[in-house]
Protein backbone atom coordinates (compact mmCIF):
# COMPACT_ATOMS: atom_id res chain seq x y z
CA UNK A 1 0.00 0.00 0.00
CA UNK A 2 0.99 3.30 -0.59
CA UNK A 3 -0.59 6.46 1.40
CA UNK A 4 0.16 8.70 -1.47
CA UNK A 5 1.24 7.51 -5.17
CA UNK A 6 0.44 10.67 -7.11
CA UNK A 7 3.87 12.40 -4.83
CA UNK A 8 5.42 9.41 -3.81
CA UNK A 9 5.85 7.52 -6.98
CA UNK A 10 6.34 10.34 -9.10
CA UNK A 11 9.12 10.41 -11.78
CA UNK A 12 12.73 11.98 -11.02
CA UNK A 13 11.69 14.91 -13.38
CA UNK A 14 8.32 15.98 -12.22
CA UNK A 15 9.85 15.74 -8.44
CA UNK A 16 12.27 17.59 -9.05
CA UNK A 17 10.21 20.83 -11.24
CA UNK A 18 7.52 20.40 -7.95
CA UNK A 19 10.27 21.07 -5.42
CA UNK A 20 12.02 23.74 -8.22
CA UNK A 21 8.49 25.44 -7.67
CA UNK A 22 8.38 25.00 -4.47
CA UNK A 23 11.68 26.59 -3.62
CA UNK A 24 11.17 29.50 -5.31
CA UNK A 25 8.37 30.03 -3.62
CA UNK A 26 9.51 29.49 0.03
CA UNK A 27 12.68 31.73 -0.57
CA UNK A 28 10.39 34.54 -2.17
CA UNK A 29 8.61 33.55 1.53
CA UNK A 30 11.15 33.46 3.75
CA UNK A 31 12.77 37.06 2.47
CA UNK A 32 9.22 38.98 3.32
CA UNK A 33 8.54 37.11 6.71
CA UNK A 34 11.85 36.29 8.57
CA UNK A 35 14.47 39.12 8.80
CA UNK A 36 16.91 36.48 9.60
CA UNK A 37 16.82 35.24 6.54
CA UNK A 38 16.71 38.58 4.69
CA UNK A 39 19.49 39.45 6.28
CA UNK A 40 21.64 36.16 5.53
CA UNK A 41 20.64 36.80 1.83
CA UNK A 42 21.20 40.37 1.64
CA UNK A 43 24.89 39.60 3.47
CA UNK A 44 25.71 37.69 0.65
CA UNK A 45 23.74 39.97 -2.12
CA UNK A 46 21.11 37.62 -2.86
CA UNK A 47 17.64 38.20 -4.14
CA UNK A 48 14.96 36.06 -3.81
CA UNK A 49 14.29 35.78 -8.01
CA UNK A 50 17.89 34.77 -8.43
CA UNK A 51 16.57 31.64 -6.77
CA UNK A 52 15.37 29.86 -9.88
CA UNK A 53 15.28 25.63 -9.08
CA UNK A 54 16.58 23.46 -6.57
CA UNK A 55 20.13 23.99 -8.37
CA UNK A 56 20.21 27.07 -6.91
CA UNK A 57 19.66 25.74 -3.60
CA UNK A 58 24.11 25.86 -3.37
CA UNK A 59 23.66 29.93 -3.25
CA UNK A 60 21.58 30.09 -0.14
CA UNK A 61 22.82 30.42 3.45
CA UNK A 62 22.43 27.00 6.13
CA UNK A 63 20.57 27.00 9.46
CA UNK A 64 21.72 25.63 12.33
CA UNK A 65 20.31 24.75 15.69
CA UNK A 66 22.59 27.59 17.26
CA UNK A 67 20.26 30.38 15.14
CA UNK A 68 17.16 28.62 16.26
CA UNK A 69 18.95 29.13 20.02
CA UNK A 70 19.89 32.80 18.87
CA UNK A 71 16.58 33.46 17.96
CA UNK A 72 14.79 32.01 21.02
CA UNK A 73 12.31 31.11 21.41
CA UNK A 74 10.12 32.32 18.23
CA UNK A 75 12.15 34.29 16.20
CA UNK A 76 12.30 32.50 13.11
CA UNK A 77 8.87 32.01 13.04
CA UNK A 78 7.46 33.28 9.59
CA UNK A 79 3.90 34.22 10.25
CA UNK A 80 1.99 36.25 13.41
CA UNK A 81 1.37 34.06 16.75
CA UNK A 82 -2.15 34.35 16.22
CA UNK A 83 -1.64 32.00 13.11
CA UNK A 84 0.18 29.30 15.37
CA UNK A 85 -2.01 26.51 16.60
CA UNK A 86 0.76 24.37 18.06
CA UNK A 87 4.75 24.62 19.57
CA UNK A 88 6.72 21.56 20.41
CA UNK A 89 10.25 22.07 21.90
CA UNK A 90 13.10 19.94 22.20
CA UNK A 91 16.56 19.52 23.54
CA UNK A 92 18.70 23.16 22.94
CA UNK A 93 22.86 22.95 22.98
CA UNK A 94 22.55 24.70 26.27
CA UNK A 95 20.14 25.87 28.85
CA UNK A 96 17.39 26.86 26.14
CA UNK A 97 15.41 24.96 24.76
CA UNK A 98 15.02 24.39 20.59
CA UNK A 99 10.65 25.81 20.07
CA UNK A 100 9.39 25.04 16.78
CA UNK A 101 5.94 26.73 16.10
CA UNK A 102 3.22 25.30 13.52
CA UNK A 103 -0.07 26.48 11.49
CA UNK A 104 -2.75 24.52 11.28
CA UNK A 105 -1.68 23.89 7.46
CA UNK A 106 1.61 22.79 9.15
CA UNK A 107 -0.15 20.22 11.39
CA UNK A 108 -2.40 18.80 8.25
CA UNK A 109 0.83 18.41 5.92
CA UNK A 110 2.87 16.54 8.79
CA UNK A 111 -0.16 14.10 9.66
CA UNK A 112 0.02 13.51 5.77
CA UNK A 113 3.66 12.82 5.89
CA UNK A 114 3.34 10.41 8.98
CA UNK A 115 0.66 8.72 7.33
CA UNK A 116 2.80 7.71 4.09
CA UNK A 117 5.14 6.17 6.73
CA UNK A 118 2.91 4.27 8.73
CA UNK A 119 1.72 2.90 5.04
CA UNK A 120 4.90 1.48 4.32
CA UNK A 121 4.94 0.32 7.53
CA UNK A 122 1.59 -1.62 6.41
CA UNK A 123 -0.53 0.25 9.25
CA UNK A 124 -3.96 1.07 7.48
CA UNK A 125 -7.65 2.23 8.83
CA UNK A 126 -7.98 -1.64 10.45
CA UNK A 127 -5.34 -1.26 12.98
CA UNK A 128 -5.38 -0.76 16.48
CA UNK A 129 -2.49 1.35 17.13
CA UNK A 130 -0.26 2.30 20.32
CA UNK A 131 1.25 5.19 20.55
CA UNK A 132 3.85 4.98 22.84
CA UNK A 133 6.18 7.83 22.64
CA UNK A 134 5.57 10.67 24.87
CA UNK A 135 3.16 13.23 24.82
CA UNK A 136 3.55 16.69 24.79
CA UNK A 137 6.85 18.85 23.76
CA UNK A 138 8.69 16.30 21.97
CA UNK A 139 7.05 16.10 18.90
CA UNK A 140 7.35 12.10 18.92
CA UNK A 141 3.73 11.24 20.89
CA UNK A 142 1.31 13.72 18.97
CA UNK A 143 3.19 13.52 15.98
CA UNK A 144 2.46 9.56 15.29
CA UNK A 145 -0.76 10.34 16.75
CA UNK A 146 -1.52 13.05 13.93
CA UNK A 147 -0.27 10.39 11.32
CA UNK A 148 -2.51 7.60 12.44
CA UNK A 149 -5.60 9.47 12.73
CA UNK A 150 -4.92 10.50 9.36
CA UNK A 151 -5.24 7.13 8.34
CA UNK A 152 -8.36 5.99 10.43
CA UNK A 153 -6.49 3.58 12.63
CA UNK A 154 -7.75 3.19 15.73
CA UNK A 155 -5.26 4.72 18.19
CA UNK A 156 -4.25 3.83 21.72
CA UNK A 157 -2.35 7.11 22.99
CA UNK A 158 -0.27 5.10 25.77
CA UNK A 159 2.26 8.35 26.22
CA UNK A 160 5.46 6.50 27.69
CA UNK A 161 5.99 5.54 31.74
CA UNK A 162 3.97 2.39 32.19
CA UNK A 163 4.64 -0.30 30.68
CA UNK A 164 2.79 -2.81 32.49
CA UNK A 165 -0.42 -1.13 31.74
CA UNK A 166 0.71 -0.82 27.76
CA UNK A 167 1.41 -4.77 27.60
CA UNK A 168 -2.29 -5.60 29.12
CA UNK A 169 -3.66 -3.57 27.00
CA UNK A 170 -2.01 -4.73 23.80
CA UNK A 171 -3.67 -7.82 24.41
CA UNK A 172 -6.67 -6.60 25.74
CA UNK A 173 -7.64 -4.69 22.91
CA UNK A 174 -5.50 -6.88 20.56
CA UNK A 175 -2.90 -4.05 19.44
CA UNK A 176 -1.65 -4.75 16.07
CA UNK A 177 0.55 -2.04 15.88
CA UNK A 178 3.06 0.44 17.77
CA UNK A 179 5.10 3.15 17.82
CA UNK A 180 7.43 3.73 20.19
CA UNK A 181 11.56 3.89 20.30
CA UNK A 182 13.15 0.38 18.98
CA UNK A 183 14.90 0.14 22.52
CA UNK A 184 11.27 0.28 24.72
CA UNK A 185 10.24 -2.42 21.66
CA UNK A 186 12.56 -4.65 22.90
CA UNK A 187 11.85 -3.96 26.26
CA UNK A 188 8.46 -4.84 25.92
CA UNK A 189 9.22 -7.89 24.10
CA UNK A 190 11.19 -8.96 27.34
CA UNK A 191 7.89 -7.70 29.60
CA UNK A 192 5.43 -10.05 27.08
CA UNK A 193 7.54 -12.89 27.51
CA UNK A 194 8.26 -12.36 31.02
CA UNK A 195 4.28 -12.77 31.18
CA UNK A 196 3.88 -15.27 28.96
CA UNK A 197 1.30 -13.54 26.76
CA UNK A 198 4.00 -13.67 23.26
CA UNK A 199 1.44 -16.05 22.31
CA UNK A 200 -2.12 -14.22 22.59
CA UNK A 201 -0.23 -11.38 20.87
CA UNK A 202 -1.78 -9.47 18.04
CA UNK A 203 0.92 -7.02 17.43
CA UNK A 204 1.62 -7.25 13.37
CA UNK A 205 3.92 -4.10 12.97
CA UNK A 206 6.15 -1.31 14.49
CA UNK A 207 7.16 2.12 13.01
CA UNK A 208 10.27 2.48 15.75
CA UNK A 209 12.50 5.64 15.86
CA UNK A 210 13.47 9.14 17.68
CA UNK A 211 16.98 6.80 18.28
CA UNK A 212 19.21 5.59 16.18
CA UNK A 213 19.58 1.61 15.81
CA UNK A 214 20.90 -0.67 13.40
CA UNK A 215 19.39 -3.66 11.33
CA UNK A 216 20.62 -5.96 13.68
CA UNK A 217 18.74 -4.81 16.50
CA UNK A 218 15.64 -4.85 13.99
CA UNK A 219 15.63 -8.30 12.92
CA UNK A 220 15.58 -8.98 16.41
CA UNK A 221 12.89 -7.15 17.37
CA UNK A 222 11.10 -8.69 14.28
CA UNK A 223 12.02 -12.47 15.56
CA UNK A 224 11.09 -12.04 19.02
CA UNK A 225 7.44 -10.70 18.58
CA UNK A 226 6.91 -12.25 15.12
CA UNK A 227 6.39 -8.79 13.54
CA UNK A 228 7.84 -6.11 10.99
CA UNK A 229 9.61 -3.10 12.07
CA UNK A 230 10.28 0.45 10.57
CA UNK A 231 12.52 2.78 11.20
CA UNK A 232 10.68 6.40 11.27
CA UNK A 233 12.85 9.55 11.31
CA UNK A 234 12.48 13.10 11.54
CA UNK A 235 13.46 16.33 13.79
CA UNK A 236 11.44 18.76 15.47
CA UNK A 237 12.88 21.56 13.68
CA UNK A 238 12.06 20.04 10.33
CA UNK A 239 8.62 18.92 11.66
CA UNK A 240 9.02 16.16 13.99
CA UNK A 241 8.38 11.90 13.18
CA UNK A 242 7.85 11.54 9.69
CA UNK A 243 9.96 13.33 7.64
CA UNK A 244 11.30 9.27 6.05
CA UNK A 245 10.82 6.00 7.23
CA UNK A 246 11.62 2.58 5.24
CA UNK A 247 8.90 0.34 3.72
CA UNK A 248 8.97 -3.47 3.59
CA UNK A 249 12.05 -3.48 1.77
CA UNK A 250 14.43 -1.95 4.38
CA UNK A 251 16.89 -0.25 1.50
CA UNK A 252 17.02 3.09 3.19
CA UNK A 253 14.43 5.17 4.49
CA UNK A 254 11.87 7.05 2.14
CA UNK A 255 12.15 10.91 2.16
CA UNK A 256 8.80 12.96 1.98
CA UNK A 257 10.85 14.99 0.11
CA UNK A 258 7.95 16.85 -1.56
CA UNK A 259 7.72 18.71 1.42
CA UNK A 260 11.30 18.10 2.47
CA UNK A 261 14.11 18.62 0.09
CA UNK A 262 17.11 16.64 1.02
CA UNK A 263 20.94 17.46 0.46
CA UNK A 264 24.39 15.85 1.61
CA UNK A 265 26.90 18.28 1.97
CA UNK A 266 30.77 17.68 3.43
CA UNK A 267 30.93 19.37 6.86
CA UNK A 268 34.26 20.54 6.80
CA UNK A 269 33.96 21.95 3.36
CA UNK A 270 30.75 23.32 3.42
CA UNK A 271 30.12 21.84 -0.02
CA UNK A 272 27.61 19.21 -1.71
CA UNK A 273 28.80 15.81 -1.32
CA UNK A 274 29.25 13.47 -4.48
CA UNK A 275 26.10 11.12 -5.37
CA UNK A 276 26.21 8.36 -2.84
CA UNK A 277 29.15 9.70 -0.39
CA UNK A 278 27.86 9.94 2.66
CA UNK A 279 28.17 13.48 4.63
CA UNK A 280 26.16 15.27 6.75
CA UNK A 281 21.77 15.49 6.03
CA UNK A 282 20.77 19.18 5.76
CA UNK A 283 16.34 19.88 5.28
CA UNK A 284 14.99 22.61 3.19
CA UNK A 285 10.97 22.48 4.30
CA UNK A 286 9.77 23.46 1.10
CA UNK A 287 6.14 23.59 2.29
CA UNK A 288 5.79 24.62 6.11
CA UNK A 289 4.71 27.86 6.89
CA UNK A 290 5.08 28.03 10.65
CA UNK A 291 9.07 27.91 11.25
CA UNK A 292 10.16 27.35 7.32
CA UNK A 293 14.50 26.53 7.24
CA UNK A 294 16.76 26.90 4.70
CA UNK A 295 19.22 24.21 4.53
CA UNK A 296 18.88 23.17 7.77
CA UNK A 297 22.03 20.94 9.11
CA UNK A 298 20.66 17.67 10.89
CA UNK A 299 24.37 17.19 11.90
CA UNK A 300 23.45 13.54 11.44
CA UNK A 301 25.38 11.38 8.58
CA UNK A 302 23.94 9.63 5.78
CA UNK A 303 24.02 9.05 2.20
CA UNK A 304 21.03 9.59 -0.54
CA UNK A 305 19.32 6.83 -2.75
CA UNK A 306 17.77 7.81 -5.93
CA UNK A 307 16.68 4.75 -7.86
CA UNK A 308 13.53 3.79 -7.84
CA UNK A 309 12.83 1.29 -4.52
CA UNK A 310 11.35 -1.86 -5.64
CA UNK A 311 7.98 -0.54 -3.28
CA UNK A 312 7.51 1.41 -6.55
CA UNK A 313 7.84 4.55 -4.94
CA UNK A 314 10.51 6.60 -6.09
CA UNK A 315 11.41 8.88 -3.65
CA UNK A 316 14.89 9.60 -2.56
CA UNK A 317 15.93 7.23 0.35
CA UNK A 318 18.22 7.54 3.09
CA UNK A 319 20.55 5.11 4.12
CA UNK A 320 20.12 4.42 8.33
CA UNK A 321 22.39 6.72 10.27
CA UNK A 322 25.85 6.52 10.38
CA UNK A 323 26.78 8.59 12.99
CA UNK A 324 26.61 12.15 13.83
CA UNK A 325 28.49 14.96 13.24
CA UNK A 326 28.47 17.00 16.54
CA UNK A 327 28.49 15.37 20.35
CA UNK A 328 24.62 14.90 20.73
CA UNK A 329 23.45 11.96 21.97
CA UNK A 330 19.71 10.34 22.06
CA UNK A 331 18.89 8.73 25.10
CA UNK A 332 16.08 7.40 26.21
CA UNK A 333 14.62 9.24 22.87
CA UNK A 334 15.90 12.65 24.63
CA UNK A 335 18.25 14.50 22.46
CA UNK A 336 21.00 14.71 25.28
CA UNK A 337 24.24 17.78 24.60
CA UNK A 338 26.87 17.15 27.20
CA UNK A 339 26.92 20.75 27.01
CA UNK A 340 23.59 21.07 28.79
CA UNK A 341 25.35 18.98 31.34
CA UNK A 342 28.31 21.22 32.24
CA UNK A 343 25.89 24.39 31.98
CA UNK A 344 23.95 22.80 34.67
CA UNK A 345 27.06 21.82 36.78
CA UNK A 346 28.25 25.08 36.97
CA UNK A 347 25.88 25.95 39.21
CA UNK A 348 25.93 23.39 41.42
CA UNK A 349 28.94 25.03 43.85
CA UNK A 350 29.53 21.99 45.48
CA UNK A 351 31.08 20.12 42.59
CA UNK A 352 34.09 20.48 40.09
CA UNK A 353 32.91 21.80 36.56
CA UNK A 354 34.61 18.44 35.01
CA UNK A 355 32.36 15.84 34.98
CA UNK A 356 31.77 12.31 32.48
CA UNK A 357 28.74 11.14 31.33
CA UNK A 358 28.38 7.33 30.57
CA UNK A 359 26.02 5.66 29.08
CA UNK A 360 24.85 2.10 28.41
CA UNK A 361 22.12 -0.06 27.79
CA UNK A 362 20.96 -2.38 30.44
CA UNK A 363 18.39 -4.71 29.54
CA UNK A 364 17.88 -2.58 26.51
CA UNK A 365 16.98 0.94 28.29
CA UNK A 366 19.03 3.15 27.99
CA UNK A 367 20.48 4.56 30.83
CA UNK A 368 22.84 7.73 32.04
CA UNK A 369 25.45 7.96 34.81
CA UNK A 370 27.22 10.99 35.12
CA UNK A 371 30.05 11.30 37.38
CA UNK A 372 31.23 14.33 39.28
CA UNK A 373 33.79 15.22 41.27
CA UNK A 374 33.20 16.64 44.64
CA UNK A 375 34.48 20.05 45.50
CA UNK A 376 37.04 19.48 48.65
CA UNK A 377 35.73 22.96 50.40
CA UNK A 378 32.17 21.43 50.17
CA UNK A 379 33.32 17.76 51.16
CA UNK A 380 31.36 16.17 54.26
CA UNK A 381 32.08 13.13 56.19
CA UNK A 382 28.54 12.40 56.55
CA UNK A 383 27.02 10.11 54.08
CA UNK A 384 23.79 12.03 54.30
CA UNK A 385 25.33 14.76 52.90
CA UNK A 386 26.21 13.13 50.17
CA UNK A 387 23.20 11.80 49.56
CA UNK A 388 21.38 14.59 49.80
CA UNK A 389 24.32 16.21 47.46
CA UNK A 390 23.79 13.67 44.82
CA UNK A 391 19.87 13.84 44.74
CA UNK A 392 20.68 17.79 44.46
CA UNK A 393 22.59 16.90 40.98
CA UNK A 394 20.18 14.53 39.99
CA UNK A 395 17.11 17.26 40.47
CA UNK A 396 19.62 19.60 38.42
CA UNK A 397 20.46 17.32 35.56
CA UNK A 398 16.85 16.02 35.32
CA UNK A 399 15.68 19.88 35.19
CA UNK A 400 18.76 20.83 32.56
CA UNK A 401 17.92 17.23 30.77
CA UNK A 402 14.50 15.95 31.03
CA UNK A 403 16.31 12.72 32.35
CA UNK A 404 16.41 10.59 35.22
CA UNK A 405 20.38 10.16 35.65
CA UNK A 406 22.47 8.09 38.59
CA UNK A 407 25.43 10.44 39.39
CA UNK A 408 27.99 8.82 41.08
CA UNK A 409 30.63 10.66 43.26
CA UNK A 410 33.93 10.17 42.07
CA UNK A 411 37.18 11.20 43.97
CA UNK A 412 39.42 14.16 43.07
CA UNK A 413 41.31 14.60 40.18
CA UNK A 414 39.74 11.02 38.76
CA UNK A 415 37.92 12.45 35.99
CA UNK A 416 40.06 13.28 32.53
CA UNK A 417 41.38 17.42 32.59
CA UNK A 418 40.26 19.15 28.91
CA UNK A 419 43.31 19.48 27.48
CA UNK A 420 41.79 20.84 23.63
CA UNK A 421 38.82 19.04 23.47
CA UNK A 422 38.13 17.19 26.41
CA UNK A 423 36.27 13.42 26.00
CA UNK A 424 33.33 13.57 28.54
CA UNK A 425 31.09 10.82 26.85
CA UNK A 426 31.75 7.26 26.94
CA UNK A 427 28.58 5.53 25.13
CA UNK A 428 29.08 1.96 25.24
CA UNK A 429 26.02 1.31 22.90
CA UNK A 430 26.00 0.02 19.21
CA UNK A 431 24.04 2.18 17.59
CA UNK A 432 25.86 2.56 14.57
CA UNK B 1 37.09 18.65 75.13
CA UNK B 2 36.60 17.84 71.25
CA UNK B 3 38.85 15.08 69.43
CA UNK B 4 39.78 15.98 65.64
CA UNK B 5 38.38 12.77 63.74
CA UNK B 6 39.89 12.83 59.93
CA UNK B 7 37.14 11.60 57.46
CA UNK B 8 38.75 10.00 54.22
CA UNK B 9 36.45 9.53 50.92
CA UNK B 10 37.07 6.31 48.82
CA UNK B 11 35.20 5.40 45.65
CA UNK B 12 34.26 1.45 45.96
CA UNK B 13 37.28 0.72 43.77
CA UNK B 14 40.06 -2.53 44.54
CA UNK B 15 42.95 -1.52 46.80
CA UNK B 16 41.54 2.29 47.25
CA UNK B 17 41.29 1.72 51.05
CA UNK B 18 44.90 0.11 51.25
CA UNK B 19 46.71 3.13 49.21
CA UNK B 20 44.94 5.13 52.29
CA UNK B 21 46.04 2.85 54.80
CA UNK B 22 49.60 3.04 52.68
CA UNK B 23 50.39 6.76 53.01
CA UNK B 24 49.47 6.56 56.76
CA UNK B 25 52.18 3.96 57.47
CA UNK B 26 54.44 5.66 55.33
CA UNK B 27 54.15 8.81 57.41
CA UNK B 28 54.14 6.67 60.72
CA UNK B 29 50.66 7.59 61.69
CA UNK B 30 49.26 4.74 64.09
CA UNK B 31 44.94 4.36 64.02
CA UNK B 32 43.61 4.10 67.41
CA UNK B 33 40.35 3.75 65.67
CA UNK B 34 38.19 3.42 62.36
CA UNK B 35 34.85 2.95 61.07
CA UNK B 36 34.29 2.53 57.81
CA UNK B 37 30.56 3.65 56.77
CA UNK B 38 29.88 2.37 53.09
CA UNK B 39 27.28 2.77 50.30
CA UNK B 40 27.50 0.86 47.03
CA UNK B 41 29.20 3.89 45.22
CA UNK B 42 31.85 4.84 47.58
CA UNK B 43 32.58 4.78 51.20
CA UNK B 44 33.81 6.97 54.39
CA UNK B 45 36.47 5.85 56.36
CA UNK B 46 36.57 7.99 59.64
CA UNK B 47 40.14 7.34 61.44
CA UNK B 48 40.89 8.05 65.37
CA UNK B 49 44.65 8.96 64.75
CA UNK B 50 48.06 9.72 66.56
CA UNK B 51 48.21 12.82 64.42
CA UNK B 52 44.74 13.85 62.70
CA UNK B 53 46.43 17.35 61.02
CA UNK B 54 49.84 15.54 59.72
CA UNK B 55 47.46 12.47 58.37
CA UNK B 56 44.99 14.88 56.33
CA UNK B 57 48.10 16.80 55.07
CA UNK B 58 49.30 13.42 53.80
CA UNK B 59 46.48 11.96 52.28
CA UNK B 60 45.14 15.64 50.77
CA UNK B 61 48.93 15.73 49.15
CA UNK B 62 48.01 12.11 48.05
CA UNK B 63 44.71 13.54 46.37
CA UNK B 64 42.58 12.20 48.47
CA UNK B 65 39.73 14.50 49.99
CA UNK B 66 39.51 14.75 53.61
CA UNK B 67 37.91 16.74 56.22
CA UNK B 68 38.92 16.91 60.23
CA UNK B 69 35.55 16.89 62.34
CA UNK B 70 34.96 17.73 65.67
CA UNK B 71 33.86 14.48 67.88
CA UNK B 72 33.92 13.15 71.20
CA UNK B 73 35.95 10.25 72.62
CA UNK B 74 34.03 9.57 75.39
CA UNK B 75 34.99 7.15 78.01
CA UNK B 76 32.43 4.56 79.93
CA UNK B 77 32.46 2.24 81.96
CA UNK B 78 32.94 -0.84 80.67
CA UNK B 79 29.87 -2.68 81.56
CA UNK B 80 26.59 -3.24 80.67
CA UNK B 81 24.17 -0.01 80.22
CA UNK B 82 26.78 2.51 80.52
CA UNK B 83 26.19 3.50 76.95
CA UNK B 84 22.44 3.32 77.14
CA UNK B 85 23.01 5.65 80.02
CA UNK B 86 25.08 8.62 78.37
CA UNK B 87 22.69 8.43 75.45
CA UNK B 88 19.81 9.18 77.16
CA UNK B 89 21.32 12.23 78.65
CA UNK B 90 21.94 12.94 75.31
CA UNK B 91 18.22 11.81 73.87
CA UNK B 92 16.88 14.39 76.94
CA UNK B 93 18.78 17.53 75.66
CA UNK B 94 17.42 16.43 71.86
CA UNK B 95 20.51 15.49 71.03
CA UNK B 96 20.95 13.25 67.85
CA UNK B 97 24.00 10.83 67.88
CA UNK B 98 25.13 11.40 63.87
CA UNK B 99 27.35 8.26 63.92
CA UNK B 100 29.42 6.27 66.54
CA UNK B 101 32.18 3.61 67.24
CA UNK B 102 33.99 2.28 69.65
CA UNK B 103 37.42 2.74 70.54
CA UNK B 104 39.61 0.29 71.92
CA UNK B 105 39.57 -0.93 75.80
CA UNK B 106 41.74 0.11 78.69
CA UNK B 107 40.99 -2.35 81.55
CA UNK B 108 37.98 -1.68 83.61
CA UNK B 109 37.27 1.75 80.85
CA UNK B 110 35.89 1.85 77.34
CA UNK B 111 35.78 4.33 74.38
CA UNK B 112 33.50 5.10 72.08
CA UNK B 113 33.53 7.68 69.54
CA UNK B 114 30.65 9.57 68.98
CA UNK B 115 29.36 12.77 66.40
CA UNK B 116 26.54 14.90 67.84
CA UNK B 117 23.98 16.39 66.05
CA UNK B 118 24.72 19.39 68.29
CA UNK B 119 28.10 19.91 69.60
CA UNK B 120 28.32 22.42 71.58
CA UNK B 121 25.24 21.50 73.20
CA UNK B 122 26.18 17.78 73.98
CA UNK B 123 29.53 19.45 75.94
CA UNK B 124 27.41 21.42 78.20
CA UNK B 125 25.80 18.46 78.74
CA UNK B 126 28.55 16.08 79.04
CA UNK B 127 30.42 18.64 81.43
CA UNK B 128 27.07 18.86 83.57
CA UNK B 129 27.24 15.55 83.52
CA UNK B 130 30.70 15.11 84.43
CA UNK B 131 31.10 12.63 81.51
CA UNK B 132 34.86 12.22 80.77
CA UNK B 133 35.82 13.31 77.21
CA UNK B 134 39.47 12.50 75.40
CA UNK B 135 41.23 15.31 73.47
CA UNK B 136 43.22 14.52 70.20
CA UNK B 137 46.10 15.10 72.34
CA UNK B 138 44.74 12.43 75.93
CA UNK B 139 44.06 10.12 72.49
CA UNK B 140 47.30 10.18 71.44
CA UNK B 141 48.79 9.12 74.73
CA UNK B 142 46.51 6.09 75.05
Amino acid sequence: MIWNPNKECMSRDEMTALQSARLVKLVDYVYHNVEFYRNKMQNLGLLPGDIKSVEDITKLPFTTKDDLRDNYPFGLFAVPKTQIVRVHASSGTTGKATVVGYTRRDLSIWSECVARCLTMAGVTKEDIIQVAYGYGLFTGGLGAHGGAEEIGAMVVPMSTGNSKKLTTMMIDFGVTAIACTPSYLLHISELLTEEGSLDKLKLRTAVCGAEPWTDKMRKEIETRLNITAHDIYGLSEVMGPGVACDCSYHKGLHVCEDHFYPEIINSATMTPSKAGETGELVFTTLTKEGLPLIRYRTKDLTSIDYSVCQCGRTSARISKFKGRVDDMLIIRGVNVFPSQVEAALVDVKEVTPHYMMIVDRVNNLDTLEIQVEINNEYFTDEIKGLEKLTQKISHVINQALGLNAKIKIVEPQTLVRSEGKAVHVIDKRKLY
Amino acid sequence: MFAKQLSVFIENRQGRLCEVLGVLKENNINILSLSLADTTEYGLLRLIVNNPSYAKEKLTESGFSTMLTDVFVIKIEHKAGSLQQLLDKLSDAGINVEYMYGLSIDGEKAYVVLKASDGELAKAVFKKENVITLTSEEISKI
